[in-house]
């Protein structure tokens, strides 16, 4: 009996290994959803409006993205927030996250604007605040201010088709 | 051409591989003596055949031929000649080649140590190995092909990564594979003990030397690879308790396991399925280590570029490998059962206890290293298990050996005798004890740190643990000599006749003391500071003044850098030049940090330059690291004689090749 | 799509690692110096490969040790600022997992594991005992007969090889 004893052992081990090969290790789950999202109060890019704050988008599901013009997973993902802004009225609001005005703006003119709002970060509080450590990071944001979800890294159609667009749909906004 | 050839000759090697295991396989089925010796002959062709193919893969570095794939990933043509060559073994194929080699060599060696072997059991293991060396080859040559050629054929290399361009990484993973893949071989020879039934003394005999020199080049990859990170890294460290560490760690707690265990069989016949066992288990840990390293389940500093297809294709080889050899345990070990009395208090009961702390240990870290995976595969959040864990757990799990050392070198096979063992040990205690009372007082007057009380109380008992451990090893040495005296020998004839096991032995005890010593002064005194200096500026660490004479830029082969200039002085009197580096290679763009060392046995002054703190102004302040290491080369001292102790174990006249395995069984199994 | 995301992290990562932090200590008085260098130490920079954030110099690194920095001149305590910090990412920063009911068997194995070794040890060694009991009975003149035949042959096979003509 006790022989069998490390075979059973390894059994279970290769077990885990198989779960492990499936997750990825980098990818560390916000503390913060099912949590309100951290209040702050920032100006919009450009300084207008002066100040934007999450109550702002109150009543609405918002996706909130954090990105930067130096970023090149945002790069990746912006065609397809441009597509989601334009075609399918999503409300994306962005956190220009350590980044100039200037470069936001130029980033922008160049590659499409899908925000409803742009939120100047520049010191980047808001995003210590929000748990954000690598951008792009994207949250959905319910109507009573509750993170939902939290996609981190480039958002891709497989995540907002199987679990961001439901969280949509679920507070009657398509 | 030539990597083409490579690669053929890596596919003949399969085929090779494959002759090796099958053909004896069916040899030892149907009896039949022919088949079985062609293990051998197929082992020599195999190991030609990846010596040709690693040739190939050398040669494409050294002529610079970007059009091989992993060539143009990890050389440069302006990448000095040595580091080109060690580029072969920089990264993943190339490394997976290198332990082919090993593999291959190992088994080389083998066959050629195996003529007084019976021709079974060396038939069974040399086909064991082929089987190994099969998992391998197919591994390379599906999905990690070193040859794979690229067009269009780029202009210039990517570089070796720069963190690898250093000297302790040319000979740091040679090392390090010769004793994972070393053991292999013991894990041959448990199977093949597994399958015919037979493990006796002269098993034993085969299996130790064998054991021993595995272990030895473990030990000593594990230390070039700690002076690495510590001369690299520039953090001052020497061991992080980094999953890629622990990899190579775990496998060499299993060996070292393995080899006291090993002892008490040879000596006793007992313990035989727990030797088998970790045999398996050693070899297990070493490929465990190879998945963890080259699958990306774990976040490391210096893991290789990870790919989730290799990784799915070493954990199956992984449990094909290791699922069969624990089921053959399962299913024959109980044959193996030993009887012969072993008592507690005896050589060989501290051994089982030494035994019961090592693997313990090991399962300890594994246990640190995989939590992060159970509580992720359970769904329980992410968490981070790092050195405050394994500091944590470790050294209480490890003190207990340094006494167990001390207690066994008084202690004889069969039956101890307490009073006498602890009237002989008084001595070397309480001096270890008065040394330890004044040595830790001392190196704070010499060198004014600022400690805690739990940090003085640490280092005081670990310097006892150290100092007891190291005194009754001399003791030892002392003992075998006093009675070869007694008996009228001179001095010098005694000493010649002190078996070369015994000095291997005593070695690698006086290594554990060292290192244990340098681990206690270097963690508990060992102080750091940032500090912002203008050039002309100093600062003070540790009684030490440390003068900042600016920094001016250099031009090296494949890198620019900003060299600082940094005197020491003490008391006035100078003590060191140090030239720490901020290096910038355009390659991979990136900045690698150059640390300045002076190193002494007692203590090294380590300064690391960190940035530019005025970018505007080339003679502004800069930031830099001051370490101040108290007895850091111990550590790596410690590793060093623990080789040589290995080596020397390993000259021993019991395993000589012409040692005749005639000695009778162990005595115990003849009385049951 | 994960993948190249992951290897643009590594390279992002791995070119970050060597260069060397600095933990701008100005501001703090000694004892302050002493609890912020060791509570850096020991929490994780969760953008980088396997590095503290006294180690790393990714931008992530500086914001959260000028933010432990902040915290402890504001005069929190070690417990507030863990706080703080697991509130937002998570146990993840950790290097010292806290004690909980998913890591009791972390913090507990080694040790309930060691006990277990030590009884199995102790098992063993009174296993191994019996057998030195019944010595002291009469001995069977024909096991002993046996046994001889039995280390005999044993013997002889390990000489076989030996003879073997290749020699």
């Amino acid at each position: 009996m006790k022989y069998l004893v490390p075979i059973v052992v390894l059994l279970g081990l290769i077990a885990l290994f198989a779960v492990g090969l499936t997750r990825d290790p980098r990818e560390v789950p916000s503390p913060l959803v099912g949590k309100p999202a951290p209040a702050f109060a920032l100006p919009g890019l450009g300084g207008t409006p002066a100040q934007l704050t999450p109550a702002d988008w109150r009543g609405r599901t918002v996706l909130v993205n954090y990105f930067a013009s130096w970023c090149a997973g945002c790069r990746v993902e912006h065609p397809l927030l441009m597509q989601l802004a334009r075609e399918q009225g999503v409300e994306i609001v962005g956190l220009a996250y350590k980044d100039t005005d200037a470069d936001t703006q130029a980033w922008l003119d160049r590659h499409g604007n899908p925000y409803r709002s742009v939120i100047a970060d520049t010191a980047g509080s808001a995003g210590l605040d929000w748990g954000v450590y690598g951008v792009p990071e994207t949250f959905v944001v319910g109507p009573d201010g509750t993170i939902l979800y939290k996609q981190i890294g480039p958002m891709t159609p497989e995540a907002w088709e199987t679990k961001i667009r439901p969280l949509l749909a679920g507070t009657g906004k398509s | 051409m030539t990597p083409e050839l490579g690669h053929f000759a890596l596919i003949l090697a399969l085929i090779a591989a494959l002759a090796q295991t099958l053909v004896p396989a069916w040899g030892l089925w149907k009896g039949n003596a022919r088949a079985q010796a062609v293990a051998s002959s197929a082992a020599q062709v195999q190991f030609l055949l990846i010596a040709v193919s690693f040739a190939a893969l050398t040669w494409a570095f050294i002529q610079k031929d970007f059009s091989v794939a992993y060539v143009a990933d990890n050389s440069h043509s302006k990448l000095p000649l040595v580091y080109r060559i060690s580029a072969v073994w920089g990264a993943h194929e190339g490394s997976l080649l290198l332990w082919g080699l090993m593999l291959s060599g190992w088994t080389l060696a083998v066959s050629l140590f195996n003529r007084r072997l019976p021709a079974e059991l060396s038939a069974t293991a040399i086909a064991v190995l082929g089987a190994v060396s099969t998992g391998f080859l197919l591994f390379m040559l599906i999905t990690s092909n070193p040859f794979e050629r690229i067009y269009p054929v780029p202009l210039e290399g990517r570089d070796l990564n720069p963190l690898l361009q250093d000297p302790g990484l040319i000979i740091h993973p040679p090392m390090l594979y010769m004793g994972y893949v070393g053991f292999s071989v013991a894990f041959a020879y448990a199977i093949a003990a597994l399958i015919t039934g037979k493990l006796d003394a002269a098993w034993v005999r085969w299996t130790r030397p064998w054991t021993t020199a595995a272990w030895a080049f473990l030990t000593m990859g594990i230390t070039l690879g700690s002076w690495w990170a510590y001369n690299e890294l520039g953090w001052g460290g020497w061991w992080f308790w980094d999953p890629v560490e622990n990899a190579s760690f775990m496998p060499w707690l299993a060996g070292t396991a393995l080899i006291h265990s090993l002892a008490v069989t040879e000596k006793r016949g007992l313990l035989k399925s727990w030797t088998v066992l970790l045999a398996i288990l050693a070899f297990a840990l070493s490929l465990l280590g190879t998945f963890l390293v080259r699958s990306g389940v774990l976040v490391s500093v210096h893991a290789f570029a990870s790919d989730p297809a290799r990784g799915v294709f070493i954990l199956g080889f992984l449990a094909v490998v290791i699922g069969s050899a624990l089921s053959l345990y399962a299913w024959r070990a109980p044959k193996l059962a030993t009887d012969g009395e072993l008592r507690l208090y005896s050589r060989e009961g501290l051994l089982l206890l030494n035994n019961v702390f090592l693997v313990t240990a090991c399962f300890g870290v594994l246990l640190g290293t995989l939590y992060p995976l159970v509580v992720d595969a359970l769904a329980l959040g992410k968490i981070s298990v790092g050195p405050p864990y394994f500091n944590a757990i470790f050294f209480p799990l490890i003190a207990p050996l340094f006494v167990l050392v001390a207690v066994g070198a008084v202690t004889p096979w069969k039956k101890g005798e307490w009073r006498s063992a602890l009237r002989r040990l008084r001595g070397p205690a309480l001096l270890a004890l008065a040394v330890a009372l004044v040595l830790p007082g001392l190196a704070l007057w010499l060198a004014p740190v600022s400690a805690s009380f739990g940090s003085k109380l640490t280092v005081t008992v670990a310097t006892w643990l150290a100092l007891f451990t190291l005194g009754s090893a001399g003791l030892e040495v002392w003992q075998r000599l006093r009675a070869k005296r007694q008996h009228g020998v001179g001095t010098a004839v005694a000493l010649a006749s002190v078996p070369a096991g015994a000095w291997g032995m005593t070695l690698s005890h006086l290594g554990l003391g060292l290192w244990m010593l340098g681990v206690a002064y270097v963690t508990g005194y060992g102080v750091e500071r940032d500090v912002r200096l203008s050039p002309g500026a100093s600062a003070e660490l540790a009684g030490y003044e440390f003068a900042f004479e600016g920094v001016r830029e250099s031009q090296g082969p494949n890198f620019t850098a900003d060299a600082a200039h940094v005197t020491v002085t003490r008391a006035g009197r100078p003590v060191a030049d140090l030239a720490p580096e901020k290096r910038f290679y355009p390659s991979q763009r990136s900045v690698m940090t150059e640390s300045g060392v002076d190193a002494r046995l007692h203590r090294d002054l380590y300064v690391a330059l960190g940035e530019p703190l005025d970018p505007q102004n080339p003679n502004g302040d800069w930031s830099l690291r001051l370490y101040y290491k108290p007895a850091i080369r111990l550590v790596w001292l410690g590793g060093v004689l623990m080789f040589f102790g290995g080596l020397i174990a390993l000259s021993d006249r019991r395993y000589r090749l012409g040692a005749r395995a005639a000695a009778p069984l162990p005595a115990a199994s003849l009385v049951a | 799509m994960r993948l190249v995301l992951s290897r643009l992290f590594a390279g992002l990562a791995l070119a970050l690692a060597a260069a060397l932090a600095h933990a701008d200590v100005e501001g703090l008085n000694p004892a302050q110096e002493v609890r912020y260098q060791a509570l850096i130490a020991e929490l994780r920079c969760l953008v980088c490969q396997n590095q503290t954030i006294a180690e790393s110099s990714a931008p992530l690194a500086v914001d959260l040790r000028n933010q432990v920095k902040t915290q402890i001149v504001a005069g929190r305590s070690q417990a507030e600022i863990i706080d703080y910090l697991t509130q937002r990412y998570g146990d993840f920063v950790l290097y010292r997992p806290p004690f909980k009911a998913s890591t009791a068997l972390l913090w507990l194995g080694p040790f309930l594991l060691l006990l277990g070794g030590l009884v199995w040890a102790l098992r063993y060694v009174r296993g191994t005992r019996q057998p030195a009991a019944t010595t002291e009975k009469p001995v069977d003149p024909e096991a002993v007969q046996r046994l001889l035949a039995e280390t005999q042959a044993a013997l002889a096979a390990q000489d076989a090889p030996a003879r073997n003509p290749k020699e």
